[in-house]
């Protein structure tokens, strides 16, 4: 087990260094001066060229992107271009807002995923099936912006029961994360459903009937381990895709956040806040997968880790 | 009556790699058929039988070359088909085919009978275009099915119908040598007894040679010509269909054929169990790989491999690989359960 | 003398609906066992045999659903018993063991945990007694090591170990009836000889009444008592186990036994029963059998035979031996005439 955790890590070395070159390259590649941008509009000529001097844009590229590998094995990511303030400052409250969204999203996901998926399998066919995954449909299929708008409208401005903006208190928390576990809750659903509807198939759960097992007992007992380990997947999957999605939803709920922080940002053309944000993401996602590689090993006994 | 050897295996080990570690590399080897020889003679019916993991589903696919094995060599017709080019090895293909087990795998499900017929034949060029359709058709026949389902889908059929096809698909190419994987263990034991039945026929009519892999001894027993009783990757034992069945040497050949349950209640026989379970077959037992469950094994047993080896009180031709032959037969061993 | 009868099936009838069609599996079968018994139902695939050994312990699969007849377990109905009666039954009075040991064990549970499970709902023990208990079940049904073994999870297992493990917890709670579908077919000669002694074995020990669901012949002679005869839903034969080899009246039984290619005999050639098995979802209005019978005559084609005492021992469901028979008066229904 601790030689696969460490053997995990050690793969992490060569994904991050794709992360780099990908977010470096893509940075430089989109158009626009950051000096200009930086200088303003109006500056003049040297203004510009003092400060590409100084952020190091004549230097060749590969000195660049050497200069930014060596930022991140120091994990000094240096000051920012548009504040001047150290990136880690700025990015770690931000980066703690998101991680708090895409946390609790997650947990909304995972446990309205379940819930209604198993309710759909154990009475497959049934009305509570049919519109559980009539639900879900929906839900996979609305964008998070627009469902966060339609939310915005109905408890804050036509009922007022909620606050609109911001995020801390736990009223503040609410809409943003229906908003955004919305679709992971609908994904999980549909696969908990196929997936106990494919376990309860299975001859060890004629076995547990055959034993005089309770119903109870079988579905929740024996089925549901069994029916969890694709849906892990998924949940892994999914807390990527929710870290992108935050990036709507902060704009929606003009929540301070990550997501807000890269979108100004790359219009800003700062390239360290957004290399750094990117990186950090990138962690967190293999991070993720790694601790779902590792619950595999609880859930599923014939996986050999090493 | 000296017959023709059509194939001769030699040696033959075919080791599949473990990969594992930190870096994927190979750790072990699954030993699945590990130095095994035999030849068959034209017309024949050799049966290769054993439990499972005992190589001999493995050694059908070295002869088919669906596998390259590690080490030895089969030899057809005189010419080594180990050392042949993958393209000089689909001309041979004509000569050997297969039917497999499940019949309902093995057939396209989007092609007709007909389609699979014809595109065998087309493969292998055996017969002139506009003659294919014909040709089929009397395949068809031949394996007793009708001209009239010809155009129809495997799923049509019943098992033992996708059977005929299997076995008609085998036919179209002409082959010489037909290899058998577990060809009938999927049908029922009506249907079974038909199939067994018209590949005897067919054997006849063609002067088929046949290896037929099977598990079933009693299926063995009415097909085969001679017999060769593989455990953990070896031959054990080796002979005549009736020399092997009436006067079986090895204690592994005498159990498992005293295991079969036999269907007669009046003639409840002494039977020998065997304890525990075949060993892996990644670190198999030293010496004699049966020494483990034998209720014969000595020490020499643990050590030595056994070379088949026949005897004076043994028909010709028999042979089986165990040190003790003399000593069991005289009685002055016995055994220990 | 009077045995007691432990199961008494009349009349059962289980069938599959779907899309407004009601396919029959099991179309009125009947038989008794008596106490410390071993009876075989005997087929090929589709006969109904699996269905029948399913519907006694109620665990069809939708859309499967038992449409009439008694199950009669001790003088009591099982088709009228509630779910919470049918499921103090299961695993106590009446177990089951089934054809595939490798895919019959929960996969994320130890042997261990499993067979406690048993034990907790029946008898109520707890871990340690029940850990205990499940030692000496392991124990019983012959696994080394079991007080390793029972920490086990079954992938770490053989196929044999796990179908041992399969009795060990169907013994559990020392079960008067043991339904075993196909318990060996999955698994090879020398290790289904170990499994069927030890049930042989146990069902000596613990006067245990067995249901034998199986297609091979062989196990039937080896472990049987009597043996129901099943085609096309239906028993077609009922006899005691020496009777069927014997004097095997239906001409199915008969096609079946000379169709089996023996070891320990040499045959030329195997009489086979000529076509196929035939669909439950398409079966012949008279006789199942016609179709594929060498005696058939009009009247077998139109009109379903019933099951009928033949003569002491035999109870078979065939015209030839009725009254009404317009065939050839003098047919004789050969047997398998080998030695061994």
């Amino acid at each position: 087990m601790f030689q696969f955790i460490v053997r995990r890590l050690l793969q992490l070395i060569p994904v991050l260094l794709g992360v780099t070159i990908l977010v470096f390259s893509l940075m430089h590649l989109s158009p626009g001066n950051p000096a200009h941008i930086i200088a303003g509009e109006s500056a003049p000529k040297d203004t510009v060229e003092q400060i590409e001097e100084r952020l190091g844009l004549n230097d060749p590229i590969l000195v660049q992107y050497g200069n930014f590998l060596k930022d991140v094995v120091t994990l000094d990511f240096g000051n920012s271009w548009r504040t001047s303030l150290p990136v880690s400052e700025e990015l770690w409250p931000k980066f703690w807002v998101t991680f708090e969204l895409s946390v609790y999203s997650t947990i909304f996901s995972i446990f309205l995923g379940l819930i209604a998926g198993i309710i759909s399998a154990v009475r497959q066919y049934s009305v509570a099936d049919v519109s559980i995954m009539l639900v879900a449909l929906f839900g996979l299929s609305m964008p998070n912006f627009w469902l966060g708008l339609m939310l915005m409208q109905w408890f804050s401005i036509n009922l007022g029961w909620l606050p609109a903006t911001g995020w801390g208190s736990a009223e503040q928390i609410v809409l943003p994360v229906i908003t955004l576990g919305t679709m992971g809750a609908a994904v999980i659903a549909r696969m908990t459903r196929s997936s106990m509807l494919d376990v309860v198939t299975q001859d060890y759960i004629r076995t547990a009937r055959a034993k005089g097992l309770s119903e109870r007992l079988v579905i929740y007992k024996h089925a549901l381990k069994n029916a969890l380990i694709p849906v892990v997947t998924v949940v892994g999957l999914q807390f990527g895709s929710l870290l992108a999605g935050a990036v709507l939803t902060e704009s929606v709920f003009a929540i301070n956040g990550m997501g807000k922080l890269i979108v100004d940002r790359i219009l800003a053309r700062d390239f360290p806040t957004v290399q750094a944000a990117v990186l950090v993401i990138a962690v967190i996602f293999v991070l993720v997968n790694l601790l779902v590689d590792i619950s595999y090993k609880f859930l599923n006994k014939r996986i050999d880790l090493d | 009556m000296a017959q023709k050897e059509l194939l001769k295996v030699n040696h033959l080990k075919q080791y599949f790699p473990i990969k594992g570690g930190f870096f994927g590399r190979t750790v072990n080897h699954v030993k699945a058929v590990d130095d095994v020889s035999f030849e068959i003679y034209e017309g024949e019916t050799l049966s290769v039988v054993g439990e499972s993991g005992c190589g001999k589903s493995t050694t059908g696919r070295a002869i088919l070359r669906l596998d390259d094995p590690t080490e030895g060599t089969i030899e057809f017709d005189g010419e080594d088909l180990l050392s042949l080019s993958k393209r000089e090895m689909r001309n041979r293909r004509k000569d050997i085919q297969v039917i497999f087990q499940d019949p309902y795998a093995s057939l396209n499900p989007r092609q007709t009978v007909a389609k699979i017929l014809t595109e065998a034949m087309e493969i292998q060029n055996v017969v002139p275009k506009n003659k294919r359709r014909e040709r089929a058709i009397e395949l068809l026949e031949t394996v007793g099915l009708n001209a009239e389902q010809i155009d129809r889908y495997p799923h049509e059929f019943s098992g033992g119908q996708r059977q005929r096809v299997g076995i008609a698909r085998a036919l179209a190419v002409e082959p010489k040598l037909i290899v058998c994987d577990e060809a009938v263990s999927a049908l029922d034991v009506s249907v079974q007894a038909q199939v067994l039945n018209l590949l005897k026929k067919l054997q006849r009519e063609f002067n088929l040679t046949f290896l037929f892999i099977a598990h079933d001894l009693g299926v063995v027993r009415h097909i085969s010509d001679r017999v060769a009783v593989m455990y953990l990757g070896k031959v054990v034992e080796i002979a005549d269909k009736k020399s092997l069945f009436e006067n079986p040497q090895h204690p592994y050949t005498k159990a498992l054929l005293s295991a079969i349950p036999t269907p007669d209640p009046e003639n409840k026989k002494e039977r020998i169990v065997l304890k525990g379970d075949v060993p892996s077959p990644i670190d198999p037992p030293t010496g004699c790989r049966f020494h483990t469950r034998c209720p014969f094994a000595t020490d020499l047993c643990k050590q030595d491999i056994p070379e088949l080896r026949n005897l004076d009180h043994m028909e010709e031709g028999h042979r089986a690989a165990c040190h003790h032959i003399e000593k069991i037969v005289s009685g002055d061993m016995k055994p220990n359960y | 003398m009077s045995e007691e009868i432990i199961l008494d099936i009349k009349d059962l009838r289980t069938s599959f609906f779907t899309e407004d069609v009601e396919v029959k599996a099991v179309d009125g079968v009947s038989f008794k066992l008596p106490k410390g018994k071993t009876i075989g139902i005997v087929g090929e695939s589709g006969s109904g045999k699996s269905i029948t050994a399913l519907s006694i312990l109620r665990l069809l699969e939708h859309p499967g659903k038992i449409v009439g007849g008694e199950i009669n377990f001790k003088d009591k109905d099982l088709t009228k018993a509630s779910d919470r009666e049918i499921r103090d039954i299961r695993g106590n009075e009446i177990s089951m063991i089934f054809q595939e040991p490798m895919t019959s064990l929960n996969p994320v549970y130890t042997v261990g945990q499993q067979i406690r499970e048993t034990l907790k709902v029946h008898q109520g023990l707890g871990k340690e007694q029940g850990t205990k208990k499940g030692v000496e079940l392991l124990e019983l049904v012959g696994i080394p090591s079991p007080k390793k073994r029972i920490t086990q999870y079954p992938h770490e297992l053989s196929g044999g170990m796990r179908q041992r493990v399969m009795i060990a917890m169907a013994l559990a709670c020392n079960p008067e009836l043991l339904i075993a579908d196909e318990p060996t077919t999955a698994l090879d000669v020398t290790i289904q000889a170990q499994i069927l002694e030890i049930i042989n074995d146990l069902q000596d020990r613990f006067d245990m009444s067995v249901i034998m669901i199986t297609h091979d012949m062989g196990v039937v002679a080896e472990t049987c008592d009597y043996v129901a005869v099943m085609y096309g839903g239906k028993v077609v034969e009922y006899a005691d186990v020496k009777t069927i080899f014997k004097e095997p009246k239906h001409p199915y039984t008969v096609g079946l036994l000379n169709s089996i290619p023996r070891h320990d005999v040499d045959v030329d050639e195997l009489e086979p029963i000529r076509g196929n098995v035939p669909s439950p979802n398409d079966m012949p209005k008279g006789c199942r059998f016609a179709p594929r019978c060498p005696f058939a005559t009009d009247l077998c084609y139109e009109e379903l035979p019933s099951l009928d005492k033949v003569s002491d021992d035999n109870q078979v469901r065939c015209w030839i031996y009725s009254e009404r028979w317009d065939g050839d008066p003098e047919v004789k229904v050969n047997g398998p005439e080998r030695t061994s």
